[in-house]
């Protein structure tokens, strides 16, 4: 089975609804967006429409390479795995995504990455995204 | 904690937040809890206008938490009627509010000079506005806050325009571009508080008791919202596929109410607009729906050929009666500019279009002349002189202006034709003229809106069993449907909703979250709350028998025939006496 991940077919069906971004704090067990992976924001007013950042499973992942003590490693397929123990906090991986699809865990210092696991995708009402194998 | 109220007092620049969890536990939220807040903050008999006046915003126990639990509520003390001023809004407001660890927000005071107010991370900064006060455009206020400040995605921008800054009595307070707190002038707070915006940025967790009995109802919600029918008219054609039925059946406000039928409505119409101009769709923070319809307005440049503008304009319902049927207008494109002139003045399109459409008929009828309207003529479907005097209201020139920006009630008080300015407890009349129902839910809703009781859809039903009306009837519809309205705005849930969020529901979808309320103790305290809005009401001066329908609501027939007056002052009787006030 091929690693997987989520995919933005067409950011334009986005209506900015956001229900994304709940499921992924909720399949934490928790409502609101603190543990969130995936952010829509509008693209410079909401008349312009919306961009969703979420993790795009990079094949050579620039946040893994930047992560001075191994807490981020190379998920086989593409992506990266977090190990908690291991972070010590100090924000080079979101600095180092270019999409800024790593968000922050600001009461526990730690990164929030996303943990391929397509939730998400079953709550967006206008078919904005898939969850697919990764594209080599 | 559940309950934390953030108080910013802009007179002494200061901010602290204050426990109310048991508050909160007794009243559920929103309006529940910001009656009492209001009641308690604002002096009695304060100036609208004043530095006394108190806002308070609040959000509920489901915000955040499940579907279209999806809007704030703002209490404050109206200028346009001078009593209760209530108004909802979604955009991302309240998931920003109670994301950024509050449930509810009160103002008070006011700043020397314009002022902002950002909330990000649990902190509270005052920051200079002088550079944004007199910006002409709202649409511009809005781009420049986007860009100062943090939060992009999580965040909230309310933010007053020129109408506000001038004190139009129904200045509206704009969010996210497309959403309004638009009835009964909080834009008007805001601007004599020199408060131009506020922004609130927020991305915190809220746990919850029982995490798979939350799933499990959210799916029932997420399901309903986005498989069945229930939300389809929100969905499909939006708001805005009201004008055709309404329009067959002789209820949709056209000219003044001179008529209830307008022979373009096609024009206006719901289908029309999705075929033709439709461009796109949003929603609210946390709703699957996506109701706000945007109509991309694409112009040519007349000076420069191959060069063209577009403008995404939204609309609904209400502005398409107020700014379209009731001024006569049948040029689609026209009466999207005087939409998108409501949005870039910000003022509530519904009081805008009531107060045109008066001036039209009063100077039709000689009672004003050009003297007055500083050289315009204002005439039916003219929506190019329309658009001259909606500036002109906002800038008040002359006397004149000044006397429209302050309502359709005052301006006729001074000029006459109060047999045809449609205000209805002070607060101009929304689009139904579908029988008693309706406007007996105006006259007696606490906020004199048609989101208060819904008596048009009474009215329909009964239209469509072919039968007379029962005053009994209608007064306890309405009293059921407002008093159960307090919950869904304690909750806070749009009202759009309301089909998924019954009395059964909401005592399940508490109890997940935490809370505990049994539908029928809901029921009892939505009434005791709307007892609570009205006697706050009557406290700030509010009188029973000041409440008249104006001569033209009996003249014009609705599709259930004539209104009769005594059977609306019976009706008015009734449902205050079974209110208990
Ligand atoms: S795939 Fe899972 S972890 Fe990643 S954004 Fe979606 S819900 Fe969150
Ligand atoms: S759920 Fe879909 S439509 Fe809604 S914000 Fe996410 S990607 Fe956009």
């Amino acid at each position: 089975m091929c690693a997987k991940r989520v995919s933005v077919v067409d950011n334009e069906r986005c209506v900015g609804c956001q229900l994304c971004m709940f499921a992924c704090s909720r399949r934490l067990g928790y409502g609101g967006l603190g543990l969130s992976a995936i952010l829509v924001k509008s693209t410079g007013g909401i008349e312009r429409g919306f961009t969703v950042i979420v993790c795009r499973a990079c094949q050579s992942p620039p946040c893994q390479k930047v992560c001075p003590t191994g807490a981020l490693t190379a998920r086989e397929g593409g992506g990266v795995r977090l190990n908690q123990d291991k972070c010590i906090g100090c924000g080079h991986c979101r600095d180092a995504c270019p999409f800024g699809a790593i968000f922050w865990n600001y009461e526990l210092n730690k990164p929030i990455v996303c943990l391929y696991c397509g939730y998400c995708v079953n709550y967006c009402p206008y078919k904005v995204l898939s969850f697919e194998g990764v594209r080599k | 904690m559940y309950g934390k109220v953030l108080h910013i007092d802009l007179s002494r620049k200061r901010s602290w937040v204050d426990d109310q969890s048991e508050l909160f536990a007794n009243r559920i939220g929103g309006v529940g809890v910001g009656i009492k807040l209001l009641e308690e903050e604002l002096p009695k008999g304060a100036d609208p206008l004043g530095p006394e006046n108190v806002i308070v915003f609040a959000v509920g126990p489901l915000t955040g938490l499940y579907p279209m639990a999806s809007k704030t509520i703002a209490l404050f003390k109206s200028p346009l009627t001078g009593n209760l001023g209530e108004s909802h809004a979604g955009g991302r407001s309240a998931t920003a509010i109670r994301l950024a660890g509050y449930e509810a927000i009160v103002i008070k005071g006011a700043s020397e000079t314009p002022i902002y107010v950002a909330i990000h991370g649990g902190k509270v900064f005052f920051r200079d506005a002088s550079g944004l006060w007199g910006v002409g455009n709202s649409l511009t206020v809005g781009r420049i806050l986007r860009e100062r400040e943090p939060g992009a995605g999580v965040r909230s921008i309310m933010r007053i325009g020129v109408a506000g800054e001038k004190l139009v009595r129904y200045a509206c307070v704009t969010t996210e571009t497309y959403r309004h707190f638009g009835r009964l002038g909080l834009g008007a707070v805001f601007g004599s508080k020199k408060l131009k915006a506020l922004v609130v940025s927020g991305a915190g967790i809220i746990p919850v008791k029982d995490v798979k009995l939350y799933r499990t109802l959210y799916d029932e919600i997420f399901n309903a919202a986005t498989r069945t029918a229930i939300m389809r008219k929100y969905h499909d054609i939006g708001t805005s596929m009201n004008v055709s039925p309404l329009n067959e059946i002789g209820g949709l406000p056209t000219r003044n109410l001179k008529e209830a039928r307008f022979e373009d409505a096609e024009k206006i119409s719901g289908d029309f607009l999705a075929e033709n101009y439709l461009g796109r769709r949003v929603a609210c923070s946390h709703c699957p729906v996506a109701c706000i319809h945007l109509a991309a307005l694409r112009e040519p440049y007349e000076d420069e050929p191959y060069f063209y503008k577009t403008t995404m304009i939204s609309y609904d319902y209400e502005p398409i009666y107020a700014l379209g049927s009731m001024l006569g207008i049948s040029d689609t494109q026209g009466m999207f500019k005087l939409f998108h002139e409501a949005e870039v003045l910000a003022v509530d399109a519904m009081s805008t279009g009531v107060v045109l459409a008066w001036m039209t008929e009063a100077f039709e009828k000689g009672l004003i002349s050009e003297r007055e309207t500083a050289g315009l003529k204002p005439r039916w479907g003219d929506w190019r002189t329309y658009l001259k005097a909606m500036r002109l209201i906002v800038e008040q020139p002359t006397e004149f202006y000044r006397d429209l920006s302050m309502g359709v009630m005052y301006a006729s008080s001074k000029y006459g034709g109060s047999s045809y300015a449609l205000s209805l407890g002070g607060n101009e009349m929304p689009g139904y003229h579908t029988g008693p129902a309706a406007h007996i839910g105006f006259l007696t809703g606490a906020r004199h809106s048609h989101l208060d009781s819904a008596g048009y859809s009474l009215d329909q039903k009964i239209l469509k069993e072919n039968r007379k009306p029962s005053i009994e009837e209608i007064v306890d519809y309405l009293l059921e449907e407002e008093s159960w309205r307090q919950i869904l705005s304690s909750l806070v849930v749009c009202f759009f909703a309301r089909g998924i969020y019954n009395p059964a529901f909401v005592e399940k979808a508490l109890r997940a979250v935490g809370y505990s309320f049994n539908s029928s103790e809901l029921v009892k305290l939505g009434l005791e709350f709307l007892r609570e809005k009205n006697r706050f009401k009557v406290r700030e001066g509010f009188k029973l028998k000041d409440l008249n329908l104006p001569e033209r609501i009996y003249e014009t027939p609705s599709p259930l025939g004539y209104i009769d007056r005594e059977f609306v002052r019976k009706a008015v009787d009734l449902f205050y006496a079974k209110m208990g006030l």
